[in-house]
């Protein structure tokens, strides 16, 4: 607690001054289930980038390259929207 | 028409690390709205589930400058905000040209902001207000708006012996809107990303007051697995549920024709909301209505396309 700001510290009016630090905040640790990508298997459509909620596929230059599972929560919509005949993602279930 | 390899070139100005519930279809059609617009824009965002999710102090996952208001006024914070900035590049302080883009929930569009709402569109600000429709209010724990569709079970219009869920139609906002006058209104959802993209773009490029309707399937409301929100937004406008249209400087054009209209069950079946419609002695009557007023908003909407098209 003792580095806690006072309010008199605080910049007025509740401004957020670093907008980057929402990235300390590493939501992949929600995940239950995890998405697995085939990177030989995969057509790069891009449809799982558009339809991510949390912009966890990671692209490059149109194509993808990864997904980034520190902020992936593992709902699995980008399993869904992948093409049915391609089916480049598959969920597993998250082991410690 | 915007292409999947073009807009991933586009720095992500809703950023990763918010807190929404996997599977959310509000924080995907932020991402969506703000992929769609060109920098510099000033976004207001009212309480609800997004300013909740998105903005919990010290962490914004805005990269874009955001107003946090109180739940009643994205509409009037955007419209003093959009006038102060008339008045800095009248007075040659500014010269960059800058848009304005006001999100609402269902709950701050539909009932509790509505008077703001209505009251900027009149003064012709210009500026683009989204609402991200998820038929509740989510973010307190599921209670009835004015957007809620018939039928469907929240914690202020459960489903039991007494009522088969809520018993009267939603409110149709879009109408409402259309009656203002306004430059330009779309209604869309987060399944058609190209469709949404295309309507943020005209809508920012117009001149004057723009609304777009956004529908927002919400796992935790609407009682579905998360990685279904693609398929249930999809089911929506295939339905005719979500009539996919716009209103383009006085014109109607419907933007999304299911090849085949899907009946109405094939969209309530895979939600918990409307579950109890399969089982409750009321239900078949229930679906009966919800189905006869599909049909009658449609057949007047191909209509409106026909004859204002």
């Amino acid at each position: 607690m003792a580095d806690l700001k006072s309010w008199k510290e605080l910049p007025c009016g509740a401004i957020i001054e670093d907008m980057k630090a929402v990235l300390d905040n590493k939501t992949g640790a929600w995940r239950s289930m995890r998405p697995v990508w085939s990177e030989e298997k995969c057509i790069n459509c891009l449809v799982c980038w558009v339809y991510c909620p949390e912009a966890s596929i990671k692209v490059e230059d149109g194509k993808m390259t990864g997904i980034d599972l520190d902020y992936c929560k593992g709902c699995g919509i980008c399993a869904a929207v992948c093409p049915k005949k391609v089916h480049a993602i598959d969920m597993v279930k998250e082991e410690k | 028409m915007a292409s999947l390899k073009q807009l991933c070139k586009k720095p992500e100005l809703f950023s990763k690390g918010h807190r929404a519930c996997a599977g959310c279809g509000e924080s995907l059609a932020v991402r969506q709205v703000l992929l769609a617009a060109d920098q510099p824009i000033v976004t207001v965002m009212p309480t609800g589930c997004l300013e909740i999710f998105s903005s919990i102090y010290p962490h914004s996952a805005w990269q874009v400058p955001m107003i946090h208001t109180a739940f009643e006024t994205s509409a009037s914070t955007a419209s003093g905000v959009e006038t102060a900035y008339r008045f800095h590049k009248k007075m040659g302080r500014m010269k960059e040209d800058v848009k304005f883009i006001a999100f609402g929930g269902d709950g701050g569009t539909y009932d509790i902001g509505f008077q703001a709402l209505s009251g900027a569109v009149e003064r012709r600000h210009k500026f683009l207000y989204v609402c991200t429709d998820n038929e509740g209010y989510m973010n307190t724990g599921i209670q009835r708006s004015s957007a809620t569709p018939m039928g469907a079970h929240t914690t202020t219009s459960p489903a039991g012996t007494k009522i088969p869920g809520k018993k009267q139609h939603r409110k149709d906002i879009m109408e409402i809107m259309i009656a203002h006058d306004l430059a330009y209104a779309g209604q869309t959802t987060v399944a058609l990303w190209n469709d949404l993209v295309t309507k943020v773009q005209k809508a920012l490029a117009a001149d004057g007051p723009t609304f777009l309707n956004v529908l927002v399937p919400c796992p935790l409301g609407w009682q579905y697995p998360g990685d279904r929100t693609i398929e249930v937004s999809r089911l929506a406008a295939d339905t005719c549920f979500w009539p996919v249209y716009e209103f383009d400087n006085g014109r109607y054009k419907i933007n999304h024709l299911p090849k085949e209209k899907l009946a109405v069950e094939e969209f309530l079946k895979p939600q918990g909301r409307f579950r109890h419609l399969f089982t409750h002695p009321e239900g078949k009557d229930v679906i009966a209505e919800i189905q006869r007023h599909i049909d009658a908003k449609w057949a007047l909407l191909q209509k409106k396309a026909e004859v204002l098209g």
